[in-house]
């Protein structure tokens, strides 16, 4: 592999897609609009429902609460995993937590739905026959997670996922029905040569568009970001490098780009809507979220929100570092050896 | 002079077609040399295979007594048929890009000046037309200084005035000495070009060698063409050799002063007569039986 060969074809490329201004905007204008769209759309919040939590839930007795658990616009919510539910607590996706094993129960100090839940509930046990049979309080502090917070990964994910797949598979698939790469094989320049620098193009190009977009997106909105950005990079690095391998595969040999649009297609729209882009996949039947877990995209995404939202280290996510590493080497080697100039 | 390229035996099958039937012969370094034959004969599958981008069924290409390797890539220049440029860079980034893929290149701005670009050298590739394009993709076939230049039907679409723009190029190109392997299913563009010719046919080489002395071999005679109209219509009986097609008569005659004196005894007009040598497509006509661009 000759470096010469490979920065020239890397730097026509990059050349390539920046003046495209169509395919370009798009890419910087299509993050931004959904998740400006989605901000506005959620940024009220549901002004009418309080969300509590019941550990177990089965233990609720009206002579401990009176009508708090019957109130209009109170949504009680199982809880099984009383950890899982006090962290909800913290980021404000559960108002008030009730542990009845050991008769406790949690707020958030610094939500204003907490504290009006706290004033009803202690307003219910007013009368009632069990007041001796009170719950201790406690606090949980931090701000909350709001959607936007939750959406953005997703959304910088999904974008990274376009531009990998078509940036790379119906790039190269134009390339070779209009004889570009018919071109190209009759020049010195070997495949290893030629697929190294579109992958590392779109690398690069993904890696700084979605740079940009975290820059523009967080100056309006500031979203949360409590891990680290090097953490981040390295994460949408490895999920990026992974999709645009993914694309080398639907690319390798397809010299019609109807039929290449059709498999690109196929392969986004699952991982758009099962890979945790604009909803959890906790409430999804078990089969489907097991389903999501061969997307690259889930990991991607799941890695990025760990990091962002939770402050999780590469460490923490590093299941899903492997599993993006696999998955990109995996792809590479099948896109590489079934790849054909013409 | 020896050999630069030579093609032995070269067969080509897809699935039930034979493109390409066997055909052997070899090119001289520094000449011209011409496949002909019409849309279908197998030409650009022969020229592709010797360009390195097709495999052949079997058969073997020297290229300097050598199989097709790094090396004859690396001092190959080949212009497509049909090529589409990389989008959105212009044709100055065109060039360096492909001067980048080799160990020896031309100077750009020799090929500007050779190929006549300085008019659009810094334009979108996506904004040629089709004259520029042709002289671009010549450029890019020269961009490494080659040894040997295939160029596959490089005059196919353009205006005569283009077409007669590109020949100059391609004599210039001659002139330095390189070999060049020249397709077309012109044949005054192969006769005013080539050195040597092979016709092609049905995937085989129905004819082989420089394109007077092909003519000299099959012909001794020349053709006179007259219009066809009331006064000439029954010259055809009078005379052998003699055929009408569309709007002309065809007279073939190895004796021009018998025949114009039989026609001048007949009383016939000799308005419009038009006296010419045999070419290449009556060549091909009486091989074949098929006109060229058929």
């Amino acid at each position: 592999m000759k470096l010469k060969r490979f920065l020239a074809l890397f730097h026509a490329r990059n050349q390539e897609f920046i003046r495209d201004k169509s395919a370009f905007g798009w890419n910087v204008i299509f993050p931004v609009i959904i998740v400006f769209g989605f901000y506005f759309a959620f940024s009220s919040g549901p002004i009418d429902l309080y969300k509590v939590g019941s550990y177990p839930s089965a233990a609720i007795s009206d002579k401990q609460f009176g009508d708090f658990f019957k109130m209009k616009h109170v949504k009680i919510i199982s809880v099984t995993d009383l950890e899982d539910a006090i962290a909800k607590i913290e980021r404000h996706q559960l108002d008030m937590l009730f542990d009845h094993t050991k008769k406790q129960y949690w707020i958030n100090p610094e939500s204003p739905a907490a504290y009006i839940l706290e004033k009803l509930y202690l307003g219910s046990l007013v009368g009632v026959q069990d007041t001796q049979n009170s719950y201790s309080k406690h606090l949980q502090s931090g701000n909350e997670i709001r959607y936007v917070d939750w959406l953005v990964p997703g959304v910088m994910a999904m974008n990274m996922m376009f531009s990998a797949l078509f940036g790379v598979g119906f790039v190269i698939v134009r390339y070779r029905k209009n004889g570009v790469l018919k071109r190209l094989k009759a020049t010195p320049l070997t495949a290893l040569e030629f697929l190294s620098a579109q992958v590392c193009s779109r690398l690069l190009l993904i890696l700084a568009i979605t740079i940009l977009i975290y820059a523009g997106i967080n100056y309006f909105i500031h979203f949360r970001m409590n891990g680290s950005y090097f953490d981040l990079i390295f994460v949408f690095t490895l999920g990026a490098f992974s999709l645009i391998s993914m694309g080398l595969i639907v690319s390798a040999r397809i010299a019609n780009e109807e039929f290449a649009s059709g498999l690109l297609n196929l392969l986004s729209w699952p991982m758009m809507f099962l890979s945790g882009v604009w909803f959890s996949l906790e409430g999804v039947h078990p089969y489907l979220q097991k389903m999501a877990m061969i997307f690259p995209l889930t990991h991607l995404i799941s890695g990025a929100r760990a990091i962002m939202i939770d402050g999780a280290s590469l460490a923490d996510i590093s299941t899903h570092l492997i599993t993006l590493t696999i998955m990109a080497i995996l792809f590479l080697f099948i896109g590489a050896i079934s790849f054909r100039w013409d | 002079m020896s050999n630069l390229i030579e093609v032995k035996n070269l067969v080509k099958h897809f699935n039930s077609i034979n493109a390409v039937n066997g055909i052997s012969f070899s090119i001289k370094k520094g000449s011209c040399f011409g496949l002909l034959g019409p849309n279908g004969a197998g030409k650009t599958t022969t020229i592709e295979i010797m360009e390195g981008i097709k495999t052949p069924t079997s058969g073997n290409i020297y290229y300097k007594e050598k199989a097709l390797g790094d090396q004859f890539r690396d001092e190959a220049g080949i212009m497509f048929q049909n090529t589409a440029l990389q989008e959105f860079i212009t044709v100055r980034e065109t060039l360096e890009l492909f001067a980048s893929f080799y160990s020896k290149t031309t100077p750009i701005t020799n090929l500007v000046e050779s190929c006549s670009l300085e008019d659009f050298l810094n334009r979108d590739t996506r904004f040629l037309s089709g004259g520029q394009r042709q002289r671009v993709l010549l450029a890019i076939a020269l961009i490494n200084d080659p040894d040997i230049i295939f160029l596959d039907e490089p005059t196919t679409g353009l205006d005569p005035q283009s077409r007669r723009n590109f020949w100059k190029l391609i004599k210039d190109i001659k002139a330095q000495d390189k070999t060049i392997l020249l397709t077309t299913h012109y044949m005054d563009e192969a006769f005013e070009l080539c050195d040597e010719i092979a016709i092609m046919d049905q995937g085989k080489i129905i004819a082989f060698g420089p394109p007077s002395n092909l003519l000299n071999q099959h012909y001794n005679d020349v053709v006179l063409e007259l219009p066809f109209n009331q006064e000439t219509r029954n010259i055809c009986n009078m005379l052998d050799n003699c055929i009408k097609k569309e709007e002309y008569l065809f007279i073939a005659s190895d004796d021009v002063t018998s025949t114009v004196k039989i026609l001048m005894d007949a009383n016939i007009s000799l308005n419009g007569l038009n006296i010419r040598p045999r070419t290449l497509d009556d060549l091909f006509l009486k091989l074949t039986g098929n006109k060229l661009r058929s």
